[in-house]
């Protein structure tokens, strides 16, 4: 007697919900964040994710089927060929830019220059429009020539002059790539719409769509680069404390509309650069970890479920973690000492985490077997654990990978 | 007198720093021990770094101290002030993967530390690892990789250099986020790094001058 796809469904998402609740589910959960495995697992290049939606979403498909997570986080379609009419210049991707077997990866650069913080902090629209979008896009260029807007959109008489701007040649054949742009993806909407509910009908509940970012990490990822974003700490640490506050309502709101738009209650928030290999303590409390705190307890007020990928080494950070509410956060490991982690957190957060990349790529399934046992033993054995990679698996040996899933689904079972 | 110089870098002071540097040049100090100064003061920003007193903002804004000292000091200099180096060493990130921010702080914590250095930048193929360690001649090949596609790339790269029979003249090490020993044995590297003073270490304990 089978259980229909939807039965399923609903047992492996109150797996991970029991669990992110710090309750005991009938086994420990098992999340795969299937990025670019899919076409690793079936023998093709990663480009396909970029320029055949129809095989993607099979392969995807397939994947999800044959590892059989209780929940899953995939890479959605995303149309290479939106982005080559843009000239995105802050990503490269497989098949542009990058050989065809490789994953994407972003392009850091110094977008925003180190005069330019009163621009970001005085009007965040305005920068992002005139400054950040022309330096990221090249067929967005035109845009740097327009003057700050609300200088033309107070009093009656400016609209008549931005609409003179914009019909300027370079602008308005910006305009032009921009509308272009818009009918590719306005043709393409009913496929990205429909790759979540394919997943859905399969029977696996996904993780979180919805991608938001630590305020220190937009500023430090995105504008100044690394280099400029750690520098300004010495040298301009007043402007940069007053950017972080500035994008940190807007994080938040971009968050709630996301996740409503998409319906799933839970968000997902990568850390970048506050992890004990990037900054001190000190940089961390001062710079990082105020604003992150913050985003999260928003979303925690808003009814959503923030699932924050702790990239890095947080070992001498846990104790931060403290002050988030309890069994309201998924705090997802990487190379934190997963062990600790669960002493200190205990009853208090759920944990994810952490087959290493470096054994499920070339360890074996002994290896993996041995390792997920550990995890299970000492951070799963009274719930509050969810079993998953340490961070992507777009590399890894398949047999290891499902020696994760089905160790876990046979051993972690709650006696 | 030094003392303060190095004292005053090494606590990250920038503005004090280069005042003093402007102060010990008009009273005419000889520029050569300024620079020396300063290499001193980077040894001992990277044993704080070892001992997880500093962290990369830190690590970084020394260095753009040091170039502030090299931007009074270098055009009074005879020579480029550089003097011999310790050895040299040959770093890039392997191909497919372009990260340049790890590979980058190593260049410059092995470069300040007084080796030649010569970065071959990122997304680096396997051919221009081989050419340029011929060409080079280094006594040690660094391969960064912040991607676990670097894996597969650092194995192919050590594999090329052992058939061009390069693989003995050379030490390799390789460092990057996903790094631990089992991707050392895998890569058949002789060393992992966790971070780049790390990777002066290891310099220094396989090129003994």
């Amino acid at each position: 007697m089978g259980k229909t796809r939807e039965e399923l469904y609903k047992e492996r998402e109150g797996r991970v919900l029991d669990a992110i609740a710090l309750k005991k589910p009938d086994r420990v959960p098992v999340v795969l964040e299937t990025s670019y495995f899919p076409a690793r697992y079936t023998g093709i290049n990663f480009d396909v994710a970029w320029n055949d939606y129809e095989r993607w979403l099979e392969i995807t498909k397939r994947t999800i089927e044959d590892f059989g997570p209780d929940m899953v986080h995939t890479s959605s379609y995303t149309p290479g060929n939106v982005f080559e009419i843009l000239d995105m210049k802050t990503l490269k991707w497989p098949g542009h830019g990058l050989g065809p077997e490789f994953s994407h990866q972003y392009v850091e650069g110094e977008y925003m220059k180190v005069d330019e913080y009163d621009l970001l902090i005085d009007d965040p629209s305005d920068f992002l429009l005139r400054i950040i979008v022309p330096r990221s896009y090249g067929a967005m260029e035109p845009f740097n020539r327009l003057p700050p807007l609300p200088s033309l959109l107070i009093g009656h008489y400016g609209i008549a002059v931005l609409a003179e701007l914009l019909a300027t040649p370079p602008i308005s054949s910006a305009i032009e790539t921009l509308q272009r742009v818009g009918r590719e993806m306005a043709a393409l909407r009913p496929k990205l719409r429909a790759f979540i509910g394919e997943i859905d009908r399969l029977g696996f509940p996904q993780y979180a769509t919805a991608s938001l970012h630590a305020p220190f990490d937009v500023i430090s990822d995105r504008f100044r680069g690394m280099k400029g974003s750690m520098l300004d700490m010495y040298r301009k640490p007043d402007e940069l404390l007053a950017a972080i506050d500035r994008l940190l309502p807007i994080q938040v709101k971009s968050g709630m509309i996301m996740a409503k738009a998409i319906g799933n209650t839970r968000v997902f928030v990568p850390l970048h650069r506050g992890s004990a290999e990037f900054m001190s303590d000190k940089q961390f409390r001062t710079f990082y970890w105020p604003t992150l705190k913050k985003l999260i307890l928003a979303f925690v007020d808003a009814g959503l479920t923030p699932c924050v990928f702790f990239e890095g080494d947080y070992t001498a950070r846990l104790e931060y973690l403290l002050e988030l509410p309890q069994g309201k956060v998924l705090a997802q490991l990487d190379t934190t000492d997963i062990f600790k982690a669960k002493k200190v957190l205990k009853d208090h957060l759920c944990i994810r985490g952490n087959v290493p990349s470096s054994l499920l790529q070339v360890g074996t399934v002994q290896q993996v077997k041995d390792y997920c046992q550990k995890l299970i033993d000492e951070v799963g054995n009274d719930g509050g654990f969810i079993m998953s990679p340490r961070s992507s698996i777009d590399e890894v040996r398949p047999e290891n990978l499902m020696a994760m899933v089905e160790f876990t689904k046979d051993y972690g079972v709650y006696r | 007198m030094t003392d303060k110089l190095i004292n005053l870098m090494a606590d990250i002071k920038e503005e004090q720093t280069l005042a003093m540097v402007k102060e010990l040049i008009a009273d005419g100090t000889n520029p050569m021990d300024i620079l020396e100064d300063a290499r001193s003061a980077m040894e001992v920003v990277g044993k704080r770094f070892e001992r997880g007193e500093y962290f990369i903002p830190d690590l970084m804004m020394a260095g753009e101290i040091l170039r502030g000292i090299s931007d009074i000091v270098k055009p009074l200099l005879e020579s480029d002030g550089r003097g011999t180096k310790k050895g040299k060493v040959l770093i890039g990130t392997v191909a497919g993967d372009i990260h340049d921010i790890g590979k980058d702080i190593v260049t410059f914590m092995v470069d300040v530390s007084g080796y030649e250095v010569l970065d071959l930048g990122i997304d680096v193929p396997v051919e221009t690892f081989v050419e340029k360690t011929k060409e080079f001649e280094p006594q040690v090949v660094g391969l960064s990789g912040f991607l676990t596609l670097a894996f597969d790339s650092m194995k192919k790269t050590v594999e090329a250099l052992e058939q061009a029979g390069l693989r003995d003249s050379i030490k390799i090490m390789i460092g990057g986020g996903q790094i631990d020993d089992e991707v050392r044995k895998y890569v058949r590297a002789d060393a992992y790094g966790k971070d780049a003073v790390a990777a002066v270490n290891l310099c220094r304990e396989w090129i003994k001058s």
